[in-house]
């Protein structure tokens, strides 16, 4: 690992600022993606801004309608928490099947957010559930966060303190895992709620995306059935040698209807 | 440098450590505690696993300072004289051939069993997602899991 300068600041503001002054700075929350990369030297910032001191950041609240939860709220909480596994069962499974209990134990969900691996499971839950991001500048819909391979809506040096998301009628995350490195093949989250229904799929493209063709069809039947013989198109996406992108489109189809069967 | 401050298996420790240090450098190198293993550079093998204010983490994807004033414990903090029940347990059903990962098992079993004190063998599986042997094929660790449970259950849990 290079070295750099470490920062720990007591507040966003704070943080803030001293992401505007740094060379190349990068917010440190759980280190579960950030770390590994610095030590295989993939990252190189100058200064790290740990975020741990941010108590503001951490927590979860429910309300009559929606789940809110702070940025440096760990993947082990949110799992474990009565109050989520009450409003939204799948967001605490979803939370539940990321990596490993020791990487759960550390990383955080403005940490997957942020960092938008193309295979990681919360931007599935935070589209499906058509969550909103909150930022130290802003809020930011779900449909509009999700820009690319690792990219985000995110400016430089902006903060994510919270995300809230809205309590569905149902939901239902299905991962397919790969065996070794635990991250999505393919995962698929689908929301049912007053609004209609919302299917977002991670792991399969360069980052989240909705399947409206699935959404469309269940609409008009939400059951299993009505996702049958629809054919997802493998154009764009993701193929490397864990699965071919004709293998990806096939489990899109396949988890789909897995989370469907799980809340018909 | 900076100097890092933590409690390390009740004792209060401090060093100096650059911010790029790793835990798992500074518990090995500065402070002598060579149980805790560093066995690959990926975060996946869970040989590095330490305890952190009670909670299983990777001691090798952290650094040194972002545990300033945090509990450590790691698996020379167990024994007291005699073995702890869980390493007792490995010990016993033979949970190990060249105990490289048996530190970061051990300390893993531990946070699994004070959070479930009654794991089933699936709960042991799924929980050693972060943990890799490759020596045993699991099988006598996940024995030796459930063994120790039911020990640390009966009276010598810690
Ligand atoms: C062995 C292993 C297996 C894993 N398996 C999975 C898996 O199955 N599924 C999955 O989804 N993930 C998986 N992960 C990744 C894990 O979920 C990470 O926790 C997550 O991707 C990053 O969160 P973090 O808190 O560790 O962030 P960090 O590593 O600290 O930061 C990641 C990036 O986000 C930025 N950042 C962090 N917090 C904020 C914030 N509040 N505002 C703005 N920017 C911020 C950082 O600057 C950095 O660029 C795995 C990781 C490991 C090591």
């Amino acid at each position: 690992m290079y070295s750099f300068a470490y920062h720990r600041p007591v507040s966003a503001a704070e943080a803030e600022a001293l992401a505007a002054k740094a060379g190349e700075a990068r917010f440190l929350a759980g280190g579960m993606t950030l770390l590994p990369a610095m030590k295989l030297r993939l990252a190189q910032p100058t200064d790290l801004i740990d975020l741990a001191r941010l108590g503001d950041l951490r927590g979860i609240k429910v309300s009559g309608s929606e789940v809110r939860i702070g940025a440096m709220t760990l993947h082990a909480a949110v799992a474990a928490s009565a109050e989520v596994k009450r409003a939204i069962p799948a967001l605490a499974h979803c939370a539940g099947v990321i990596g490993d209990p020791q990487v759960r134990n550390r990383g955080t969900l403005g940490g997957s957010l942020a960092n938008n691996d193309p295979a990681a499971d919360y931007p599935a839950a935070v589209l499906g559930l058509n969550a909103t991001v909150h930022t130290s500048r802003r809020t930011i819909p779900a449909d509009s966060f999700f820009r690319g391979l690792f990219e985000t809506a995110l400016e430089p040096g902006e903060l994510i303190t919270a995300v809230s998301f809205p309590i569905p009628e149902r939901a239902a995350y299905e991962k397919f895992r790969h065996p070794a490195s635990r991250y999505a093949v393919v995962g698929v989250f689908v929301a049912r709620t007053g609004g209609g229904v919302r299917v977002a799929v991670t792991g399969a493209g360069p980052c989240a995306f909705r399947a409206t063709q699935l959404e469309q069809a269940l609409a008009k039947n939400f059951s299993p059935d009505a996702l049958k013989g629809i054919k997802i198109s493998a154009d764009g996406l993701n193929s490397d040698i864990h699965a071919a992108a004709d293998y990806r489109a096939h489990l899109i189809g396949v988890m789909a209807r897995r989370a469907v069967a799980a809340i018909a | 440098m900076p100097t890092v401050t933590m409690t390390v298996n009740g004792r209060a420790v401090s060093g100096e450590a650059e911010p790029r240090t790793l835990l798992v450098q500074f518990l090995r190198d500065t402070l002598g505690l060579t149980g805790t293993h560093i066995g690959c550079d990926t975060s996946q093998c869970g040989a590095c696993v330490v305890h952190l204010d009670g909670l299983s983490v990777k001691s090798c994807s952290m650094l040194a300072v972002q545990a300033e004033g945090a509990a450590v414990t790691t698996i020379e903090g167990l024994s007291n004289g005699e073995l702890q029940p869980m390493q007792a347990a490995f010990r016993e059903h033979h949970g190990l051939q060249c105990g490289f990962c048996t530190p970061g098992m051990v300390m893993s079993a531990i946070d699994l069993v004070n959070q479930n004190p009654t794991p089933s063998e699936h709960d042991i599986r799924e929980w050693l997602d972060g943990n890799i042997c490759r020596c045993t094929g699991y099988h006598n660790i996940v024995k030796a899991i459930k063994a120790g449970a039911e020990a640390m259950a009966a009276g010598g849990k810690r």
